[in-house]
C-alpha cells in the first residue's frame, strides 16, 4: 500500500526498505522533467534532507528524504529517461531507503488523506 | 557593472509564475478558450497567460517545429503612429529619432525589426514596425508597452494610437502556411516580413509573415469580436495545436532570438545584444541619416570598434539546464565570474540544455567555460547561434 508525504512523494514498502517517487499531482505541477540528479547508494541521510535534484522545463526542485536512513539503491534508468516521471509517476521510483526506524512509514498519509490535501 | 540604470520595464510583480497574484491581471480575449483547451494560466508581464496546455511544454515545442503551433500573444502592445500632416515620411523621420533603423526606406506592406535606445545607448525595448500606407504599426513587449507609448507621445508631428480593440495571435511552424491558406488563401503568396490586410468572414485581419520561433509562420492581428472564432477556426486545422509561453520561450531560445528583460535591457547596447544588424548603413557613421537617435554616439562607436561583450550561445555538457542568473567562470575552480547566464533552459529540438550570455567576443567557439550550479561547476561550451537552423520563408 502506498503512503504519501506533504512534499508530494509516494512511499512504497518493499521488504524492510521504502521505494520513493513523486505523485501524479507533483509531476503535473512540475511539467515535463528533463534532468534528474540522484544520490549515491550507501549514503546515510536524515529526514527532510534534499537528496534528488529534479529539473523540469520550468524550474528546479528537490526531492527530500522522507525518513532518516540509508539509501540502498537508486534508479539510474530514470536519469537517462527523465520523461518517465511524467509518463508514469507511480512506476518511476527515484531511490530506495532503509529506514533507521522500522515504523517510519506509519505516520504518513494514506491515499484518501493525500487526495484531500491536494483538493 | 555599468553606470546606466538597469530598467527591465517589467510590469510590477508579474513577470514570473508564482509571483503575487494581488496585482489586477489583464486577460486577453482568448482567456476562456485557453481554459477550455486545458491551459495552465500564470501571471506574465501584467497579464494572465497560458504557460502550457494539455500536451505539455516539450510536446508543444516539438509540435511547433514539426507542424504548427497557435500562440496567444495578445499581451503584446500594438500601437499605430500616424503623421499629423498626412505625409507618412514625417512619421518615418520622427520614428527614426527613437529607433536606429531605416524607417524611411521601408516600403508599404513590409515590416522590420528595430530597437528603442536610451541616451546611454542601452536598449529600452525591441519591436516590430510595419508600413501600413497611412501609418506605421508597431508591436512592442507587453511589460514595456506603457513606457514605449509615453516615449512615442514625446514625438512631434505624430498621433499615437494604442490599439485596444484587437487581439494578436501567432501561428508558427512548417505547416502554418498550409493551415492558414485553407482559411485565407491569399496568405500563401506572402514572403517573410510582408504585412498585408485580409478579410476573414467580414473581419479585417492584419497579417505579417513573421514570428519568434525560428520557424515560418504568421502574426495575426484580429478584431476582438472575431478573435475567438478565428482562433477556433485555426485550432480546427489538423496541423494546429495550442502552445503556451513555456514553449514560446524554449523555441525562441533555440532560434537564438533574444528576449527583452533577459538577454538585453537598458544596460545592454545593440552591439552587445548582437543586434547591430538591425542598424543599417544609412544610420551608421558615414550614412546619409547617421545618428540622430538616443545614445547614438556610443552605439555607432561600438558598431565600428566592436563591443567588449556580446551575446553568445552556450551548450552545457550533460542534461542539466543552466538557467538565467547562473554564474559563468573561466576555470573549474576559483576566479571571479565572467558573466551570468541571461537566458537558458532545455532545448527540446536540440535534445539538451541551451543558454545565452554576454561574453568576450574574442573567445573562440568551442571555448570551455564553467557554470556554477548548486555549488558544482559544470562545463559549458561557447556555441554558434542559432542552435537550430531557422526556416523563414524569404
Amino acid at each position: 500500500m502506498l503512503k504519501y508525504t506533504e512534499d508530494h512523494e509516494w512511499l512504497r514498502a518493499e521488504g524492510d526498505e521504502i521505494a520513493v517517487g513523486i505523485t501524479k499531482h507533483a509531476s503535473e505541477q512540475l511539467g515535463d522533467v528533463v534532468f534528474i540528479e540522484l544520490p549515491e547508494a550507501g549514503r546515510e541521510v536524515v529526514a527532510g534532507e534534499e537528496i534528488v535534484v529534479i529539473e523540469s522545463v520550468k524550474a528546479a526542485s528537490d526531492i527530500v528524504a522522507p525518513v532518516a536512513g540509508v539509501i540502498t539503491a537508486v534508479n539510474g534508468d530514470l536519469a537517462d529517461a527523465p520523461g518517465d516521471v511524467n509518463a508514469d509517476p507511480l512506476a518511476a521510483w527515484f531511490f530506495r531507503i532503509k529506514p533507521a526506524d522500522a515504523g517510519a512509514m506509519d505516520g504518513f498519509m494514506d491515499e484518501a488523506a493525500y487526495n484531500e490535501l491536494i483538493g | 557593472m555599468r553606470a546606466a540604470p538597469v530598467n527591465r520595464c517589467r510590469a510590477p510583480g508579474t513577470e514570473h509564475e508564482g509571483d503575487s497574484m494581488s496585482e489586477k491581471l489583464r486577460r486577453t480575449g482568448l482567456y476562456q478558450l485557453h481554459l477550455s483547451q486545458g491551459g495552465r494560466m500564470v501571471p506574465f508581464a501584467g497579464w494572465e497567460m497560458p504557460v502550457q496546455f494539455a500536451a505539455g511544454v516539450l510536446n508543444e515545442h516539438l509540435h511547433t517545429r514539426a507542424q504548427a503551433g497557435l500562440f496567444d500573444v495578445g499581451h503584446m502592445g500594438q500601437v499605430q503612429v500616424f503623421p499629423r500632416d498626412g505625409n507618412l515620411q514625417s512619421a518615418a523621420l520622427a520614428l527614426e529619432t527613437l529607433i536606429p533603423a531605416d524607417v524611411m526606406g521601408l516600403a508599404e506592406g513590409r515590416q522590420r525589426y528595430g530597437l528603442f535606445t536610451n541616451r546611454h545607448g542601452g536598449i529600452m525595448d525591441d519591436l516590430m514596425f510595419a508600413n501600413r500606407g497611412d501609418h506605421f504599426l508597431l508591436v512592442v513587449n507587453a511589460a514595456c508597452a506603457e513606457q514605449d507609448i509615453a516615449h512615442l507621445r514625446g514625438l512631434e508631428g505624430v498621433r499615437v494610437r494604442p490599439v485596444a480593440d484587437r487581439g494578436l495571435i501567432a501561428l508558427q511552424g512548417p505547416a502554418a502556411g498550409a493551415a492558414l491558406a485553407r482559411l485565407i488563401p491569399g496568405t500563401a503568396a506572402m514572403r517573410f516580413m510582408d504585412l498585408r490586410d485580409f478579410d476573414w468572414q467580414g473581419a479585417g485581419l492584419w497579417i505579417s509573415r513573421s514570428g519568434y520561433t525560428g520557424e515560418d509562420g504568421f502574426e495575426i492581428s484580429v478584431p476582438e469580436a472575431s478573435l475567438r472564432g478565428f482562433a477556433e477556426a485555426l485550432l480546427e486545422q489538423p496541423e494546429v495545436l495550442p502552445v503556451g509561453l513555456g514553449a514560446r520561450d524554449s523555441l525562441r531560445l533555440e532560434a537564438g532570438l533574444p528576449l527583452y528583460g533577459h538577454d538585453m535591457d537598458a544596460g545592454v547596447t545593440p552591439s552587445e545584444a548582437a543586434l547591430g544588424w538591425s542598424i543599417p548603413k544609412v544610420r551608421r557613421n558615414g550614412g546619409c541619416r547617421a545618428g540622430g537617435f538616443p545614445g547614438a554616439a556610443r552605439v555607432l562607436a561600438e558598431l565600428q570598434d566592436g563591443p567588449a561583450r556580446i551575446r553568445r550561445g552556450l551548450r552545457p555538457e550533460g542534461r542539466a539546464p543552466i538557467r538565467e542568473g547562473v554564474a559563468l567562470f573561466a576555470a573549474e575552480t576559483g576566479g571571479e565570474p565572467l558573466a551570468q547566464v541571461r537566458s537558458g533552459g532545455f532545448g527540446a529540438s536540440v535534445g539538451g540544455p541551451v543558454a545565452m550570455a554576454l561574453l568576450d567576443p574574442r573567445l573562440p567557439e568551442g571555448t570551455r567555460l564553467w557554470a556554477e550550479l548548486r555549488g558544482k561547476r559544470i562545463p559549458v561550451a561557447i556555441a554558434p547561434l542559432p542552435f537550430i537552423t531557422p526556416s523563414y520563408k524569404r
